[in-house]
This record gives structure tokens, C-alpha cells and sequence, in this order.
């Protein structure tokens, strides 16, 4: 009897042991930075494997109005705190400027007004989260395209940086301002949208009001919302962390199409 | 009788260095895909059909519940419910524990990180994927796929299969010269899970890609979905589970020493009755 209790008992420890040491291996081997290091090579390689193989300019799939999502998933940020956009909000947005800039021959301010007189494109989209769920919405908004041609981009822009109102998480430093960047091949893809609006209504907060980036093709994280400033830049290494996202910047891929 | 036979051992030749090779290099990449893919369900533990989420109803969930005092691990199948806690849903130590989908102990890293788990799976489906074809091309160029892996006619006999199934769920396995050779029901589960389980398993994961979606369409389509390819990434996740864990128990019955001298330098020792060989 208490020989079998004593044998139980060190057959747990020795099992819990083994567990810890084999979590403590585990995490030991992720954490090693050369590890790390080798496993971003596949990064690279997924991205040129994808440039080389998917035509860039195909289109993602376009739903009917049926498949809407009646519960449509709000992640990130859905009600911002930051203090201009609480203003912003409370206006009613009237006073709200899209700053475009950078690397441009015209630097822009819209109001929500102009932005509604330009070109517009109504989609029906599958939403697809790194996390693994995908929603489905329609969305109407002025395509990025002709706004660029209007701006004038500089022939050494490369990238658009998105800048938000929205800070992620607990830090006040700013280093948790959420921002995102597309290349100018998904800038001027026909599907490239600065939506004001989600299935038929004004765009929610909790989806990005009043502007969010549609870059379909990519993951959720890449749908910057609360869109303050578009910034054309040749490079975004001196923004932030340097990798040209909030997500990024926490080890995501840049390229979000897987 | 046998004690009045003699039984002789023979060393043969059964696994090429192709097998070998892949074989490895499979164990590797299948286990840390594993619990790299555990780790990015846990960032979403439910399961769905078709293209988007159902969030109110999923087909399979993990999560904790608390009720008044105590948390549970519950994991919902269908309408069917279950108690799971300290494996699904609910895990870690005693008093330290969390919610979560798999527990600590089945992913890399142990706390949960979707990005490194990203990493992991991404690099090690190349690896996969590679290691795949370096097998399928170097098998049917060397000719093992056919001469070893198709059942050949008279194992396709109603009366040999029978005997087979009976003979397997005894857990009495062929011995001698029906030994040099796969058994029928070994051939047919190889030949489902790589040509089968493994491709389901590369192209289910294909279409959770939006970019290949979009450069594809037809593909997802396939597979009823973008979330329906998500759900048959797992089950098909847990097949492969499943025939590894059948396929070590029966390394062990059959004879483990020689079966893993077999897959390390290729030598398989037989055991032949005399009179038995012709």
C-alpha cells in the first residue's frame, strides 16, 4: 500500500521532471537567436517562392451578399483611447484630414468629404486573421490608385506607410503606435481600397473608422484601421522598429500572404 | 514441430538509403510541424466549415469555463462536451494553470508565441515538402514504389486480405519469407498516407494562404473553404498522429532492435525455418 503510494509518487515526479526538462529544450532551442536566424530564412524564401509563382495582379475572390458575415470579428483595437482620435470621434470626424505626403509632388489633406468624391470600388471579401479565423464583409471605399496618381508619387517611393491614431497595448512611449506598409504593386491593385464603409453602413469604430486600409491578398493584420497619415517613402528601416508594421515590428512576416 | 526444424538468420538488404534518408528527415520535420501547428491552432482553438468563421458554432473548441470558484478545461465536439481539463481547453501546472488549446508540453515554444510558431511551421514545411519529393522521385525512378509498395496480385485475393485482417488483429505478423515483403495491409496504409494524407496535407495548407487563394481559386474551392481547409488540416494532422502511433507500437511487437537496425543501416534480420525457404 504505501509502497505503491511512494512508487506513484515518484513516478509523477520523475514524469514532471521530464516535462520541465523537455519545455525548458524546447524553449531553450526557440529562443537561441542563430535558430531564429535560420528559420527566417524560409520568410524569404515563401516571399519570392509566392512573387515568383502567384500573378501579382490577380484578384481575391469576391463573395455575394449572402456569405456576409453576420459576426464579422473586430480584433486589435476596436475602440481607441488615443486622445486626437477621441476628439476626431466626438466631432463626428468633420474636422478629420487623410494627410498624404512624403514622397509626393502634391502633399494632400482630405477631408472625409473629398475622399467620398473619389473613385470608389465596393467589394465582398473573405478576411483572413494570422490567428487562424476569416470573416466575410463588404466594403466600399476610394481606390488607392488614382489618389497616388493625384499625389504624384516621387519616382524613388517604394513603399506607402500607413500611420494610425491607434496605439497597441500598455506602452505610452509611443513605440506602440500601430502603423502597416504595402509596396506600390498592391498600392495600385484594382482591389486596394481606403474603405469609409462596411456592409452598406458607415465604417464602425471597431473596424476602423473613419478609414481603413484593404489590401486583400494578406492577412488581417496588413487591414491598417484608423488611418491618420499616408507617407510614401523609398525605405521604412527609420520608422519605428524598422520592419514596417506594428506586427512586424513583433516578429510577423511583412509579407502577410500566408 | 519446431524443435525439429532449425531456424536460420538471415541478414537481407530492406531499406535503400533513399528510405532511410526520409525517412529521418521526416520524423524530424513531422514533429516540430506538430507542435508548431499546435501552437498556431492554440491562437484560435475552434474549428469551422466552410469559408468564414461561425464563432457561436464551432465544430471542435478548446477553452476554459469558470463556473463560481473553478475553471475547467472543456472541449466541445459537435453537441457533444467534455471535461478536459490539465490536457485541453485548461493545462499547466496545478495552480499556475491556463487557458489554452493544447498544452505546453505539445508546442514550440512551450508559452504561447503564434509568430515563433509561424516560423517554426513555415520553415519546416519546406523541409517536408522537399524531403517528400526527394522520396516519391528517387522511389518510382528506383523502382521501390513499384515492386515493393503495390500490393502485387495474389495479396489482392479476398481470401488472402481475410487472412491478413484476422492475422493483424491477432498480432501475428508474417514471419520467414512472407517477411521479406510488405504485408497487404502495410502496403495499403503506406500508400494512403503518402500519397493520400501527406499531399491533403500540403495542399490543405496551401489554401489557408490568401495570396495562393487568390492566385488559385480553384484550389480552396476543392476543399469547401477556406475554414473547411483549415479543419481538414487538422484532422488530417491528427491521421498522421494516429499512424504514428501505430506504426511505433507495431516496430515494438514486430521487433524493435531489428527494426530500428533496419531503418538506420538497412539490415533486417530474418528468421527461417528450415524447410521453409524453397
Amino acid at each position: 500500500m504505501t509502497d505503491a503510494i511512494h512508487r506513484r509518487g515518484w513516478i509523477k515526479g520523475v514524469a514532471a521532471s521530464l516535462t520541465g526538462l523537455w519545455l525548458a529544450a524546447c524553449n531553450r532551442i526557440n529562443d537561441n537567436p542563430d535558430v531564429q536566424k535560420t528559420l527566417l530564412k524560409a520568410e524569404g524564401l515563401n516571399r519570392r517562392v509566392h512573387r515568383a509563382l502567384i500573378d501579382r495582379k490577380a484578384l481575391a475572390k469576391e463573395f455575394t451578399a449572402a456569405d456576409i458575415s453576420k459576426d464579422f470579428k473586430a480584433n486589435g483595437s476596436i475602440s481607441p483611447g488615443d486622445k486626437p482620435y477621441r476628439d476626431h470621434l466626438m466631432a463626428g470626424f468633420k474636422d478629420y484630414r487623410l494627410v498624404i505626403d512624403g514622397l509626393v509632388d502634391h502633399p494632400m489633406e482630405l477631408s472625409l468629404a473629398d475622399i467620398h468624391a473619389l473613385p470608389s470600388r465596393s467589394q465582398i471579401t473573405r478576411h483572413d486573421c494570422v490567428e487562424g479565423w476569416s470573416s466575410i464583409g463588404k466594403w466600399t471605399g476610394a481606390r488607392l490608385g488614382p489618389l497616388l496618381d493625384r499625389a504624384g508619387l516621387k519616382r524613388e517611393a517604394r513603399y506607402l506607410v500607413f500611420h494610425c491614431f491607434d496605439t497597441l497595448g500598455a506602452a505610452t512611449d509611443g513605440s506602440n503606435q500601430y502603423y502597416e506598409s504595402i509596396d506600390l504593386i498592391d498600392a495600385y491593385h484594382p482591389q486596394t481600397i481606403l474603405a469609409y464603409q462596411m456592409n452598406d453602413a458607415v465604417l464602425p469604430v471597431g473596424h476602423g473608422a473613419p478609414l481603413r486600409l484593404r489590401v486583400e491578398r494578406q492577412l488581417g493584420y496588413k487591414q491598417a484601421k484608423y488611418i491618420a497619415r499616408i507617407e510614401a517613402v523609398s525605405d521604412f528601416k527609420s520608422l519605428h522598429g524598422g520592419k514596417g508594421g506594428f506586427w512586424e515590428d513583433r516578429g510577423y512576416e511583412w509579407y502577410a500572404g500566408i | 514441430m519446431t524443435e525439429s526444424r532449425s531456424v536460420a538468420k538471415v541478414l537481407t538488404y530492406r531499406h535503400t538509403l533513399v528510405v532511410r534518408i526520409s525517412h529521418w528527415l521526416n520524423v524530424l520535420s513531422i514533429c516540430l510541424l506538430l507542435m508548431s501547428g499546435l501552437q498556431i491552432f492554440n491562437a484560435h482553438p475552434s474549428l469551422y466549415w466552410g469559408q468564414k468563421a461561425t464563432f457561436a458554432e464551432p465544430w471542435l473548441h478548446m477553452g476554459a469555463v469558470t463556473r463560481g470558484e473553478t475553471t475547467m478545461g472543456v472541449t466541445t465536439l459537435g453537441p457533444l462536451s467534455f471535461n478536459t481539463t490539465g490536457l485541453f481547453g485548461y493545462s499547466g501546472k496545478v495552480g499556475a494553470r491556463e487557458p489554452r488549446g493544447f498544452p505546453s508540453w505539445a508546442t514550440i515554444p512551450s508559452y504561447r508565441a503564434l509568430v515563433d510558431g509561424r516560423h517554426w511551421h513555415f520553415f519546416f514545411a519546406w523541409l517536408f515538402v522537399l524531403n517528400g519529393a526527394f522520396y516519391v522521385i528517387g522511389n518510382l525512378l528506383n523502382g521501390h514504389i513499384r515492386r515493393d509498395l503495390l500490393p502485387t496480385a495474389d495479396q489482392l485475393t479476398r481470401k488472402h486480405l481475410w487472412h491478413e485482417i484476422i492475422e493483424h488483429a491477432r498480432l501475428r505478423f508474417p514471419k520467414g519469407e512472407e517477411a521479406r515483403r510488405y504485408n497487404v495491409i502495410q502496403k495499403f496504409t503506406y500508400l494512403a498516407v503518402i500519397f493520400g494524407v501527406l499531399p491533403l496535407m500540403i495542399l490543405t495548407g496551401l489554401t489557408m494562404s490568401p495570396a495562393v487563394n487568390a492566385g488559385q481559386p480553384w484550389l480552396v474551392e476543392v476543399f469547401g473553404g477556406r475554414q473547411s481547409a483549415r479543419s481538414l488540416h487538422f484532422i488530417c494532422a491528427n491521421l498522421i498522429v494516429l499512424f504514428v502511433l501505430v506504426h511505433v507500437a507495431l516496430v515494438i511487437v514486430v521487433g524493435f532492435f531489428n527494426s530500428m537496425r533496419s531503418m538506420i543501416t538497412g539490415r533486417y534480420v530474418l528468421e527461417i525455418e528450415d524447410g521453409d525457404a524453397a
